[in-house]
């Protein structure tokens, strides 16, 4: 009876592997071609208005209601130990170093990284991607590498405006609803915020941007088999996307942790 | 004998335990335009991703004018590519681009040809297929089936290439436009002298666009010769299909490749 679960467990396993296998070949390969010219400007300037202007509105709308939930659920706790004054501070640390981030691109993977997806894995049943090797473009370079290197690139920008706009939610909570003093809150963000903080958070975008764009540009690349193989692409380059920006966050800050 | 334009010695492929192409030999000599038959499913397709070198055969050889392409670099690959155009089955336009960009794609991307002067390229090409200037502003979801045959038929011949492969080129056609893609085959391949290899299971078109045929079933190729033998080809599986016929030897094959 438990030989049929060990073989599940088994097969499991080496399908987990198989993947994680395909994946860093998939992704080692892109960053070779990445590197080696010809490069495509004009597609990668493309992604990157795709990636960073256009995701402006939902990175603005998220990150200034999480900078007012923040000083607001801040001071409900600490309000009870009279630390009240430390709540700028704790706005602009989460915000810099974990929630900026993780949540902008959360929402960059659901926007984003489907719609690579989509568009790769309709390429792909199209057998526009074939096209474009019969035409000497190489796939890796044309399609795959623009987007890496945008989503690297931009997403680290995107964060920095979400920093800001959050603190600018937490400003707003602080001075019009729980009574501080605007230039006392301003100082107290400043005061003791480091260059540590942001930066750390800026490495992490760096990061996730990669990862994003990785995730959709790889399912997209894989997918077969017309409408649904190209829905089931979409499905997985998100989940598998936010999946890998949580278990990298949590390692990239004991990195930045011990430091 | 002059040395083949393309030749295929044992190509060989399998998927999982399918064994799709069971030891194909094919040649086609230069300015040919061979015609390869065969129900769907047979493999006509992979045979031709392996010559084009989407597919690499899992043994076999296959020259291009006397050069072994399958275990070419990446690189090498490129420039062997740069002999070849194709025609896909569904065009394989790209839906971001206009018409005219599209035909000039190659030029531009691969060949580093200047935007202005592509764009005088891709009018004429679109010339050669029967389509106007004012077509090439268009994007490729506004153009009727038939027409985006022909604006991928234009972007296949964009770089004059020496040998052009055309996939299904009919199917999915009415009548009447598919014999004018035939026509256009046969005076594009014929213009650029080029070698052609196609594959269909349209009779009609493989006797209009063909010099030869050849018939792939089950992985092999069981009949080759010129069009004119077609109709005493003596062999019952060739029969069979190019009469359409429900009642042979051949057997319908439920699962795709």
């Amino acid at each position: 009876m438990s030989i049929p679960l060990i073989t599940t467990l088994g097969r499991m396993t080496l399908a987990f592997l198989a993947t994680i296998g395909a994946v860093t070949a998939f992704a080692g390969h892109a960053v070779r071609r990445a590197v080696l010219p010809p490069y495509y400007h004009r597609q990668i300037l493309h992604q990157m208005l795709e990636i960073g202007y256009y995701s402006l509105p939902v990175i603005g709308f998220t990150a200034i209601f999480t900078g007012m939930v923040l000083a607001l659920q801040s001071y409900t706790g600490f309000a009870r130990f009279s630390a009240e004054s430390a709540i700028p501070n704790v706005v602009v640390v989460s915000l810099t170093r974990e929630l900026g981030p993780v949540l902008a691109s959360l929402m960059v993977a659901g926007r984003v990284g489907a719609a690579m997806a989509a568009e790769i894995g309709t390429m792909r049943v199209t057998e526009q991607i074939d096209a474009l090797t019969t035409l000497s473009t190489d796939p890796f370079k044309y399609l795959v590498a623009p987007r890496l290197i945008a989503g690297t690139l931009t997403m680290p920008l995107l964060v920095l405006v979400s920093d800001i706009i959050g603190v600018l939610g937490g400003f707003l909570v602080g001075v019009y609803k729980l009574d501080f003093n605007d230039a006392a809150y301003l100082r107290n963000t400043m005061d003791f915020l480091q260059f540590q903080d942001v930066f750390s958070g800026l490495v992490k975008a760096a990061v996730f941007g990669f990862l994003i764009t990785l995730m959709g540009c790889y399912h997209g690349y894989t997918s077969k088999g017309g409408a649904q193989g190209v829905g089931m692409a979409t499905t997985n380059a998100v989940v598998s996307a936010s999946i890998l920006i949580f278990t990298f966050n949590y390692f990239l800050t004991e990195a930045f942790f011990a430091r | 004998m002059a040395p083949s334009k393309i030749s295929l010695r044992g190509v060989t492929k399998s998927f999982g335990s399918k064994k799709v192409l069971q030891g194909i030999d094919l040649d086609v000599a230069h300015a040919e335009s061979m015609v390869i038959i065969g129900g769907s499913g047979t493999g006509k397709s992979v045979l031709l991703k392996c010559i084009l070198g989407l597919m690499r055969p899992d043994l076999g050889s296959i020259a291009i004018d006397g050069e072994e392409t399958t275990k070419l670099s990446d690189n090498a690959r490129q420039r062997v590519m740069r002999k070849f155009g194709m025609l896909f089955q569904g065009g394989a336009l790209f839906d971001s681009l206009r018409v005219w960009e599209n035909v000039a794609f190659g030029p531009i991307q691969s060949d580093g040809m200047a935007p202005a002067k592509a764009r005088d390229v891709a009018i004429a090409k679109l010339g050669a297929v029967g389509l106007g200037p004012e077509i090439g502003e268009l994007f490729p979801s506004e153009l009727s089936g038939g027409m985006q045959k022909r604006v991928a038929l234009a972007r296949a011949i964009a770089r004059e290439p020496e040998i052009i492969f055309f996939d299904e080129p009919t199917t999915g056609l009415d009548p009447i436009m598919a014999d004018v893609i035939n026509d256009l085959i046969v005076k594009c391949v014929s213009d650029l002298g080029a070698t052609a290899v196609s594959i269909t299971h349209d009779m009609a078109s493989a006797r209009k666009i063909g010099h030869r045929i050849a018939m792939l079933y089950e992985g092999q190729l069981i009949w080759q010769g010129p069009v004119a033998d077609i109709d005493r080809s003596g062999n019952a599986h060739v029969e069979q299909f190019i009469h359409g016929r429900a009642e042979g030897p051949i057997r319908m094959q439920v699962r795709r490749l």
